[in-house]
């Protein structure tokens, strides 16, 4: 028996690994890499709050060592808005699924990224609402088959990485499960940025997704995340799709923006200095 | 994303990893990816089921470099490296 | 110079005496949406929010204003939003995500006429009955009613208390009539307002619970960023916050306690006030806007020689059930009048024998008339 403890472990809560999370989800994979960028940025862990929405990947604010919050579905975004906006010192991450942050909660990610306020969104993206046993979502391929589409997928997929970049984000990256360093770099790069910063991962899903679509075993994923995975930075954000034959990865946006509670700290300042130079209790009238 | 790679002098000292690879094996859920991904292919099933009712990984041969990819490739955090580092 | 209590007499709209309420109570975040007739709440606290160093949040929706809500007291600060019936039902699962979370937070619900899109600048109670019931699961709240610009501050300020106290949210459930009505508003000095805060734990992080609780079965509340690393959940959880979807006992556990804390004490809770109702042999129960109405009815009735009393609600949840007991022994007639189709008088009817009860409904435009409710006390009494 192993007396050593694995060497991220001391980043958990105690006692809550080993996680929940099915064999071969990648969502095992995101904490871990996850806990590897905290660590290496040396933050102080009382100092950062983890929000998380409904789905698998939700359980992970429960695994991390830091204050963590799991909200209703689709809104893990809008709680956390209103903890930065708050506590503009405390490093905000948002850390859900692809249903919970596109679907339900779709309007609260395009606001958050409209406003340019400062936080990390990483979005596990297994193609599917896993939790419930396997329902399509808006990151399900064409012609997929989910428990919802029992004939194919006939939907459009979201490209995410379009989507967050058209509302605003200042920094926008997608990765896979295997691409584990480049995943854990981007992260680091996404929490020390000012702004909104997103990342998309995705993830397998064996026992509900891949197990639906050839794709039954865990390696099954992974090999195709790494065969068909290009890297192509900074191409336009609209050509940046998953398709059958290739999933395009890498950074796409980066680029510098007022935040918002930058701008707020300065309005309310320029506020009271105002009524302080006029001697004012207030200026509005009742 | 990773700096561009300059060329070693022979006045450089050659830092090689010696690297131990432990297995917390109850944790192991079987999804291969460690033995599967590891680039020197030094890993391989265990013929026992663990409790979890999986094959956990061990090190069937020598060759491990100390790359790491087992460790962070785990999603149960049931594998990582002991890294003794030695000067040449 | 603080700036939060403006100590003075004003001639001031209802929705704004609301919103200054909730500064001199310490509310530092707000997060909603514009909707008629509360929308001045938040314009004036989008205001008056900068000048005490607080935030004013406009959210994309209700649902975002709620999450927003239970995000910024988790963060260690009073919070609160408005709304009206629509925003309201909008909000009902986050209000279920407070109370299992135990989130200090004050909604205001300045009611108009429903159901749906209803009449938005004409005034209603219809939404009395949702403050109780509006979420899914079972759960208890406090909600007040006020009736005056005056109460639009003064409740406020004890919504918020009694929030900070009990962990729970606070409901402010106005009308139409009382947000847009212009009074005189005193706002004390603040010596003479008393403010409560929120529990804190004693204990260092190593031993800390987030839901363990204390005797009076209130956990003490850590913030994020004060080295607690706690975690919470609206999934039914232990003491540890940790899930536990599996266990019956920690189900019946929690929810009976989240209940039971606010039960034990409705005596504390329950505010009524009784006019003329010693002698009374007729006793009208109204809240809000009705109860001005109300009041001049049962003057007149007096000064007609009717023994006639008033029963008027200042809170509406936890229900005044033992106040209502008391007075159905003592009176002939009960007349229950609000606008709506029947909500506070099914409360009144499961605590009076329902042979005394009138109901006097209205719906539409105006509060009842004075006249209105005196022609009924006039027919009940004989």
């Amino acid at each position: 028996m192993m007396q050593e403890a694995h060497p991220i472990e001391e980043f958990t809560r105690k006692g809550m690994i080993p996680h929940i999370w099915c064999n071969g989800c990648g969502n095992g994979i995101i904490l871990s890499e996850f806990l590897r960028a905290l660590r290496e940025l040396n933050y102080d862990m009382n100092k950062i709050v983890i929000v998380s929405g409904i789905g698998c990947i939700g359980r992970i604010s429960g695994y991390i060592n830091a204050d963590a919050f799991h909200t209703t579905h689709g809104r893990p975004i809008a709680f956390a808005v209103g903890v930065k906006a708050t506590r503009p010192d405390l490093k905000v991450v948002v850390i859900s699924g692809d249903g919970d942050l596109f679907s339900i909660g779709g309007n609260h990610f395009i606001h958050a990224a409209r406003r340019n306020i400062d936080m990390t969104v990483i979005c596990s993206n297994n193609f599917n609402y896993g939790m419930t046993g396997g329902q399509s979502g808006p990151t399900s391929p064409l012609e997929a088959y989910t428990t919802t589409t029992p004939y194919g997928n006939i939907e459009h997929p979201f490209n995410l990485v379009h989507l967050a970049a058209g509302s605003g984000a200042v920094y926008v990256a997608r990765w896979t499960t295997i691409h584990i360093r480049l995943l854990r770099e981007s992260i680091k790069k996404a929490l020390k940025k000012r702004g909104f910063t997103f990342i998309e991962v995705l993830s397998p899903c064996p026992e509900q997704y891949g197990r639906r679509n050839r794709m039954p075993k865990p390696m099954d994923s992974m090999l195709w995340f790494k065969e068909r995975s290009v890297i192509r930075h900074h191409i336009n954000p609209l050509e940046a799709e998953i398709t059958p034959n290739e999933i395009v990865v890498g950074e796409f946006v980066d680029t510098e923006k007022p935040e918002f509670t930058d701008l707020l700290q300065q309005q309310v300042q320029s506020i009271q200095m105002k009524l302080e130079k006029e001697g004012k209790l207030t200026n509005v009238p009742l | 994303m990773s700096p561009p790679r300059t060329p070693l002098s022979p006045a450089q000292k050659l830092k090689i990893a010696e690297v131990e690879i432990l297995v917390i094996n109850d944790r192991c859920k079987g999804c291969g990816f460690c033995i599967e991904l590891c680039p020197k292919h030094v890993l391989d099933y265990e013929t026992r089921l663990n409790i979890r009712g999986a094959h956990p990984p061990y090190v069937k041969t020598e060759g491990c470099v100390g790359c790491g990819v087992c460790e962070e490739i785990c999603p149960e955090m049931a594998i990582f490296m002991k890294i003794k580092e030695k000067e040449k | 110079m603080r700036r939060d209590i403006i100590t003075g007499v004003y001639f001031a709209l209802g929705d704004v005496a609301c919103a200054e309420g909730a500064i001199a109570a310490g509310c530092r975040f707000f997060g909603g949406y514009p909707i008629t007739p509360a929308t001045e709440v938040a314009e004036h606290m989008a205001k008056r929010l900068p000048e005490v160093g607080g935030v004013y949040l406009q959210m994309e929706d209700e649902i975002a204003s709620m999450a927003a809500v239970i995000g910024a007291s988790y963060s260690g600060v009073k919070s609160m939003t408005s709304t009206s019936g629509p925003g309201f039902s909008l909000m009902q699962e986050n209000i279920g995500l407070a109370v299992m979370t135990e989130t200090p937070c004050v909604i205001v619900n300045v009611m108009r006429g429903g159901p749906s899109t209803g009449q938005p600048t004409k005034t209603g109670q219809q939404d009395v009955m949702q403050a109780k019931w509006g979420s899914h699961g079972d759960y208890e709240i406090i909600a007040f009613a006020p009736s005056s610009v005056q109460e639009m501050f003064d409740l406020t300020i004890q919504a918020f208390n009694i929030s900070e106290e009990f962990r729970c949210p606070a409901f402010i459930m106005a009308d139409e009539v009382v947000g847009h009505l212009r009074e005189r508003l005193k706002i004390p000095k603040p010596e003479d307002i008393h403010l409560t805060e929120r529990k804190k734990p004693k204990e260092l992080p190593q031993s800390y619970a987030p839901f363990r609780p204390d005797r009076d079965l209130i956990p003490p509340m850590a913030c994020f960023g004060e080295g607690y690393r706690f975690y919470a959940t609206g999934l039914t959880h232990d003491e540890t916050g940790h899930p536990q979807t599996d266990s019956a006992e920690e189900q019946t556990k929690l929810v009976q306690r989240l209940c039971e804390k606010i039960r034990r004490n409705r005596d504390r809770i329950v505010r009524v006030e009784r006019i003329t109702l010693d002698d009374a042999k007729v006793c009208v129960i109204a809240y809000g806007s009705v109860a001005r109405s109300a009041l001049a009815a049962v003057n007149r009735a007096r000064r007609q020689g009717l023994k006639v009393g008033l029963l008027r609600l200042i809170t509406l949840w936890p229900f005044a059930e033992k106040e209502i007991e008391e007075i159905a022994d003592e009176v002939d007639g009960i007349i229950v009048a609000e606008m709506n189709c029947g909500q506070i008088v099914r409360e009144v009817e499961r605590r009076a024998d329902h042979r005394k009860i009138t109901f006097l409904p209205k719906l539409g435009e105006d509060p009842h008339t004075p006249e209105e409710i005196l022609a009924q006390i006039r027919r009940v009494a004989r």
